[in-house]
């Protein structure tokens, strides 16, 4: 940066007038909704509200004392938990193994299964979830007629309120693990290979050298990944929304899908703003951790 | 083992993933070709017997996917436009310019990206509602407008460019807004495409927010008209699939015709500062 551009004041006018678009376009539309969304949830806003303004009244923590006495929520929160916490560390260890399976010296066509296996991460996700609802199909799906052949009886993938969850971890890996192999491939090649060069000198084995060498070079990556893969699973909403509704039995119904129901289908406004702050206070958290975590690891 | 053995492993397990992957993509579009109940009709099979366009033809004649495929394209468009324009020249400014608090700035717009959306929708929906744009394709784009993300990506780039192009065109005389237009931009051409494409397949893709926005049939994007579509023609496995296909292809021609250059869009925006 040259310091010869420090105190022009038209410099720093311009620099303003370029930022202006943007800062206003943030500042409305999302600065003041995440303020007024706090202040929201701290209301009565309801059906009623969103016609006369006037009826809205100030309700404290009673939302937020509301959410905690549903059972619903709970149910809610801990479908995204486990969603979250089982969905997150397959996906990144699936992501993981696939980079260093297109990364190796043996593998080949390595080009070809990068673009196969990011195919997936561009579709919609709306649309994938009708086609992966169809292959779900206890009767004349084709995952059950795959597993017929290993003599696995028919699974009702979906209906099943113990197996409905994992069946929609299991098409969200499908969908998302091509984003985190790229990161770990560029992750994999940022590592300097005379590093292996001298620790084959001095007689490490394949193993070792992964062990060794791989993964603390791997870790501030890894780190990168498991937080963005961490909070984009936090937001579940579109696979259950459309493959299940949240059913069985609210097996599948997740913190934003209620948030939404609550929110844009009985217009109970302000107790949906309590659920979203509630969920971005545990991304919070979760995103705190990690970052304690990286720092850690650069020390 | 030897050597061989783990190649041959390793090569048989990638090509076991590829079919994975590929399978209910491949599928997908092979059902789209059958008759009516064919796709589940025993002996299940994987291609059509006789193949159809039948569905097509139903989408496009009274389903009104064009309409749907111009609602999403429409907007799609119109968020990469005005997105490109407003993150560019943040992103210039966060890379090339000193001001008092450029940083604290910054960092306070990186914070911001850790929440999440569905905080700011009820009251922007209440916001778009008293201005009179719901069910507008201006209130589906409003959110788009600037995206952290995208100043963030544009910044990285932006650094490389040499502070002397930039001072050479201000000695020159060009002005602020010259020297951004006809130097910053042109430099900065691989990531603005490769911004323009992540922009593009992102809101292109979007469900929740088109899907609280839009609320007249006609106005659907194609993930809300698919969705709306699954309530009334579930049981028609081989349309769903058709419409499934172009939702998706567009995207998918655009992602293979592009694919590096998405591709460093990842890699970019992965590189830890």
């Amino acid at each position: 940066m040259s310091s010869g551009m420090r105190g022009h004041d038209n410099h720093t006018a311009a620099a303003w007038l370029f930022l202006a678009p943007s800062l206003t376009a943030i500042a409305v539309f999302f600065v003041i909704p995440v303020l007024s969304a706090l202040v929201m949830s701290f209301t009565d806003f309801d059906i009623y509200a969103v016609g006369n303004l006037n009826v809205v009244r100030f309700m404290g923590f009673r939302n937020y004392i509301r959410i905690f006495e549903t059972p619903l929520f709970w149910k809610a929160l801990k479908n995204t938990f486990y969603f979250v916490l089982v969905g997150g560390p397959l996906s990144v260890a699936v992501s993981l193994g696939t980079a260093l399976m297109v990364n190796s010296k043996l593998a080949r066509f390595k080009p070809f299964y990068r673009t196969v296996y990011f195919l997936p991460v561009v579709t919609s996700l709306v649309a994938v979830a009708v086609v992966w609802r169809y292959l779900y199909h206890p009767a004349h799906g084709l995952l059950n007629l795959a597993l017929s052949f290993f003599g696995v009886a028919p699974i009702d993938w979906l209906g099943n309120p113990d197996i409905a969850m994992p069946a929609i971890v299991v098409l969200a890996v499908w969908k998302n693990f091509g984003y985190n192999m790229l990161i770990f491939i560029a992750g994999l090649q940022n590592i300097p290979e005379d590093l292996y060069e001298a620790a084959h000198i001095d007689g490490a084995g394949g193993w070792r050298q992964f062990v060794d060498i791989t993964i603390p070079m791997l870790a501030p990556t890894t780190v990168f990944v498991v937080m963005i893969t961490v909070i984009g699973y936090f937001q579940l909403f579109a696979e259950p929304y459309i493959m299940t509704e949240g059913g069985p039995m609210n097996a599948t119904m997740s913190v934003v899908l209620m948030m939404y129901e609550q929110g844009f289908r009985w217009w109970n406004m302000g107790f949906a703003a309590a659920i979203a702050f509630v969920l971005f206070a545990v991304i919070l958290i979760f995103s705190i951790l990690q970052l304690i975590i990286q720092r850690r690891l650069q020390q | 083992m030897n050597s061989r053995t783990v190649a041959f492993v390793l090569n048989a397990g990638l090509v076991f993933l590829a079919l994975i992957t590929l399978t209910p993509v491949v599928w997908m579009v092979s059902a789209s070709f059958m008759f009516p109940g064919e796709a589940s009709t025993a002996p299940l099979h994987f291609f059509p017997t006789h193949p159809t366009l039948e569905h097509y033809r139903v989408l496009a004649e009274r389903l009104h996917v064009g309409r749907y495929f111009l609602n999403s394209f429409v907007i799609a468009s119109a968020v990469t436009v005005i997105s490109l324009v407003f993150n560019s020249m943040a992103g210039y400014v966060f890379a090339k310019y000193q001001f008092p608090g450029r940083d604290k700035l910054f960092r306070f717009l990186l914070a911001g990206m850790i929440v999440p959306a569905q905080v700011t929708m009820l009251p922007l929906f209440l916001m778009l509602k008293t201005m009179g744009l719901i069910n507008t394709y201006v209130g589906v784009i409003i959110p788009g407008l600037a995206s952290i993300f995208g100043i963030f990506l544009i910044r990285q780039f932006a650094g490389s460019i040499p502070d002397s192009l930039i001072e050479a065109a201000r000695i020159d005389g060009a002005s602020e807004f010259k020297v951004y237009r006809s130097v910053v931009l042109p430099l900065c051409k691989p990531i603005l495409l490769t911004l323009a494409l992540f922009t593009f397949m992102g809101t292109w893709n979007d469900f929740m927010w088109p899907l609280i926005i839009m609320t007249d049939n006609a106005n659907y994007t194609l993930p809300v008209a698919i969705a709306n579509l699954k309530g009334e023609h579930l049981l028609d496995l081989e349309l769903m699939m058709a419409g499934s296909v172009v939702t998706i292809l567009p995207v998918l021609i655009l992602f293979l015709a592009f694919q590096r250059h998405y591709v460093r869009g990842i890699m970019v925006g992965g590189v830890k500062e």
